[in-house]
């Protein structure tokens, strides 16, 4: 059980800045993501965490105590990597088992530990088997296992499902919030999927340039993104850059001629004028009336379509048509939308930034 | 500290140490030569270099040295050219075998080669008596330039040959397949498509060739009579048999260094701008052969097969063979291994003690050197990286007279020891054993040793219990064939011997000088048979299918 605390870090690559100064602070066995976008630093900072990067300025503390310059091999960490990292000339039984030798667990000991944590992972079966023999999937089970079986005060994981095929990673990534929660170990994950995020995370930083954009629960993140950035890289939405109208103390925004919403719950009493606003495509319903679109084109995704429609000012706006209808629409048809105000972000034009009421949820 | 790319900790410290062994070891022995060469009893002087190009029976040897070398530098080509075009576009029987007996040709001594075709071409060969003897035909003359260029190129097609099955490999049929689905077949595709991505190779395999054929010095001495290349006069002048004149012998050496590195930074230049990375997916697949042209082809394969194996054929049936005061006469018996049998142990035992100490020795050193060239990128690395590559430039002979002259007088006196022949073997092998291990090392993700690490090993531990242990079949296949190597070396060793530390190829090429042909080819036949049984070794190993020389 560990608390992490990183605070006022620094990151310099012969002299470019990678990470400037970053305050985090992480939990007792909470699943913490780094998420976003290649090259945001997210690596970087988990490298750092680790040991394997060193840090310009800023500590990281492990339940407050700082181990800046504590050595990898001594923060007793468990890791999983992309390329999952086994050793090649060892069996899964001994991969796991190497960090318990090292340890100078008794081997009957340590046999009982790995045999265990190859279990916790369905991987007993195959525990004489050699890297080389073993496909992507289980060969992730078994780094999995290897990092869990030392208890590490932390586990720390970098984009460990990537080199997985989809159907796989769904299944992987249940395999390690289960394995994480009945270990209760604090982990940190690093990936720049946001769904795969979502699923597993308690809480997500979203990073950008080396900047934490957001830290939140993956409700909060994807409901009530902080800026523009989370709100484009958390799932789709569509921007339209609007003025927002005071009517009778009620704060007021015309999405099309004639179509305006009352967003007052949703703003606070001195918000206005130049606003964009994040329309999530679920949020997005076609209606006998409403916002007036002409169709662009839809496309059929199996449970639902995916439709996109040109507005009246010429700004293109996407949206998931659940109904069961026979045909597809076609190209240049008109339809009606409605937009349920409660699923809306404003943020300023200018700076990107939320404008919406705190608290929220 | 950032010498090596990261803070200062026990690899640096290995860095250092590396670096210090190098510096004492190799560069402070060539920079003893480069001295030596412009340094005589009064001082300052380039009365070595005056004296060599002063005279005809000097300059005159690199003129033939040069010509023998760009003649079998291009014949090497021409031969291995189709040869390997063969073997991958077209169906042969037995390939696998062929490439074996290939590889096993390349790698038997060189300088037995030249001493078969005494055996077959010589004033008393085998051949020259039969033509003599049934027609009272004058066979031609094995000695001399021609003779030179037969030993060698036969030597040598291999090795280009080598590389070029290896870069077939890595070209995709899609590729051809791309040329021709936009209208570029036959002649036009091979010269634009295929020449350009193998160009690389040629070059790479060609200065390989050049730098063996310039440096070598057993074949010519053997066959040259009259006609003298360089590294012949090199040895006759540090050995005395003209004049002792080490300065002079230096100044030669310098020469031949600076031809080397001139021949290898222009080929350096060429191929640097032109290196391509690829890998085949989908290699080509060799075709069925019919008709005429099918059997020109198994010609030719099978015709340079024989070519390449009757030498060491030669020899060993020639073991069997009675002889009276070293020369042959009729009758088979195993005489040659029983009246040489203290001999042969002598040099059997210093053989194996040398080789095997010598090939730790290059095993450790290349795979630290390997692996801080490649996880440590840093100021010293890199120097290390450049340094390791440096006898790779310098023909063997000149690594002995290098280790002569700077240890031949105090503070350390080596010459003549057990230490200096390892050492010489070890430099002289080195360059390719650290290329080898570092391809090894690039295709081993660093993430593995950060898991290590992250387990709570330490450096040591992970180099000891994960590393060394993961690479182990790469490293072993790559150690028999320096081993191969080590035991075949003749002339780094040739100044550093004495009657205690001879081994099995220093000890034929004395039998051979000494006139005793009955025990060289008895000594030759069981040095084969260790390079076959090694080459046998290898090929059953792991990582031993793609050989790389």
């Amino acid at each position: 059980m560990t608390r992490i605390a990183l605070q006022s870090l620094r990151k310099e690559y012969a002299g470019q800045v990678a990470i400037p100064d970053l305050n985090l602070a992480i939990g007792d066995g909470e699943f913490f993501t780094l998420l976003g976008p290649s090259g945001c630093g997210k690596t970087t900072l988990l490298r750092m965490i680790a040991g394997f990067n060193s840090i310009e300025a800023g500590t990281i503390s492990f339940d407050g105590t700082v181990i800046n310059d504590r050595p990898p091999a001594q923060r007793n960490i468990g890791m999983v990597f992309q390329n999952y990292a086994l050793f090649p000339q060892m069996s899964a039984a001994k991969n796991v088992g190497f960090g318990l030798q090292t340890r100078k667990i008794s081997k009957a000991e340590s046999e009982r530990r790995v045999e265990q944590a190859l279990a916790s992972v369905r991987m007993a079966h195959l525990k004489d088997r050699l890297p080389g023999q073993m496909s992507g999937g289980q060969q992730q089970r078994v780094a999995l296992a290897r990092a869990l079986v030392i208890e590490p005060a932390l586990l720390l994981m970098d984009e460990p499902l990537s080199n997985l095929d989809a159907k796989l990673r769904v299944e992987m990534r249940d395999t390690i919030r289960q394995a994480q929660r009945e270990a209760g170990i604090t982990t940190v994950y690093v990936t720049h999927d946001q769904e795969e995020a979502m699923a597993v995370s308690d809480r997500i930083a979203v990073m950008n340039l080396g900047v934490v954009q957001q830290v939140g629960t993956p409700p909060q993140i994807y409901r009530r993104p902080a800026n523009r950035f989370v709100a484009e890289f958390i799932g789709k939405t569509n921007l339209l850059e609007r003025d927002l109208l005071r009517h009778d103390g009620k704060a007021v925004i015309e999405l099309g001629s004639g179509y305006t919403l009352d967003v007052s719950g949703l703003l606070g009493p001195a918000a206005s004028g130049r606003v964009q606003v994040s329309v999530r495509p679920e949020a997005v319903k076609a209606a006998a009336s409403g916002l007036a679109a002409e169709v662009l084109d839809e496309t059929f995704l199996g449970s639902h379509s995916q439709v996109r429609a040109r507005l009246q000012s010429g700004e293109i706006v996407e949206f998931l048509e659940f109904s069961r209808r026979s045909a597809l629409w076609k190209g240049g048809e008109t339809v009606f939308l409605e937009i349920d105000p409660e699923q809306l972000t404003f943020f300023d034009a200018q700076s990107g930034v939320s404008i919406m009421q705190e608290p929220q949820d | 500290m950032k010498l090596a790319g990261k803070p200062f900790d026990g690899w640096s410290s290995v860095a250092l140490v590396l670096t210090g062994g190098y510096l004492f070891m190799v560069v402070w022995p060539l920079v003893a030569v480069l001295l030596s060469s412009v340094t005589n009893a009064q001082g300052f002087s380039l009365d070595g270099f005056a004296t060599f190009f002063s005279s005809r029976l000097y300059y005159g040897t690199l003129v033939n040295s040069l010509m023998v070398t760009i003649c079998v530098t291009v014949l090497a080509f021409v031969i291995a050219f189709p040869l390997a075009y063969f073997m991958t576009m077209f169906r042969i029987p037995g390939n696998r075998t062929i490439q074996v007996l290939i590889l096993a040709s390349m790698m038997s001594p060189p300088f037995i080669g030249a001493y078969s075709w005494i055996l077959l071409l010589g004033n008393n060969g085998i051949i020259t008596r039969w033509l003599k003897d049934t027609a009272g035909l004058e066979a031609p003359s094995i000695y001399g330039f021609a003779g030179i260029v037969l030993v060698l190129t036969l030597q040598l097609v291999p090795l280009i040959f080598t590389y070029l099955m290896g870069a077939w490999r890595t070209l995709d049929v899609s590729l051809l397949e791309a040329a021709e689905s936009m209208g570029v077949t036959g002649w036009r595709r091979a010269l634009k498509v295929i020449a350009p991505l193998l160009l690389p190779t040629v070059l790479g395999g060609s200065l390989l060739v050049f730098v063996r054929a310039f440096a070598d010095f057993g074949t010519p001495m053997l066959i040259g009579q009259g006609f003298r290349t360089i590294p012949v006069l090199i040895y006759s002048s540090f050995v005395g048999e003209v004049s002792i004149d080490r300065s002079f012998a230096a100044a030669v050496a310098v020469i031949v260094i600076a031809v080397t590195l001139g021949v290898f930074l222009l080929q350096k230049f060429i191929v640097d701008r032109r290196t391509f990375s690829m890998t085949a997916l989908r290699p080509i697949e060799a075709t069925r052969l019919s008709g005429w042209g099918g059997w020109l082809i198994y010609a030719y394969v099978y015709g340079f097969l024989t070519l390449a194996l009757a030498p060491l054929l030669v020899v060993v049936v020639s073991s069997f063979r009675n002889t009276l005061y070293g020369q042959f006469v009729a009758g088979f018996s195993l005489k040659n291994y029983v009246t040489a049998q203290r001999d042969i142990w002598r040099y059997i035992t210093n053989t194996f003690s040398i080789g095997i100490t010598a090939l730790i020795l290059l095993v450790i050193v290349a795979v630290l050197v390997s692996y801080l060239t490649v996880r440590r990128k840093g100021a010293l690395t890199g120097t290390l990286d450049t340094m390791t590559m440096v006898p790779y430039v310098v023909p063997g002979l000149i690594i002995g007279i290098a280790l002569i002259t700077a240890f031949s007088q105090p503070p350390l006196v080596l010459t003549g020891t057990f230490a200096v022949m390892v050492l010489a073997l070890a430099i002289r092998r080195l360059p390719y054993a650290v290329r080898s291990t570092t391809a090894l090392m690039y295709q081993f993700s660093p993430s593995i040793e950060e898991a290590a690490i992250s387990l709570g090993a330490s450096k040591s531990r992970t180099l000891v219990q994960v590393i060394i242990p993961a690479l182990a079949p790469g490293i072993l296949s790559g150690a028999v064939l320096s081993w191969v190597t080590i035991i075949t070396e003749l002339s780094t060793t040739l100044f550093l011997y004495n009657t205690s530390t001879q081994t099995l190829s220093l000890g034929i090429y004395a039998q051979v000088i000494r006139g005793q042909l009955g025990t060289a080819a008895a000594l030759s036949t069981i040095l084969l048979v260790l390079t076959m049984l090694s080459l046998v070794l290898l090929m059953r190993m792991p990582g031993g299918k793609e050989i790389r020389v």
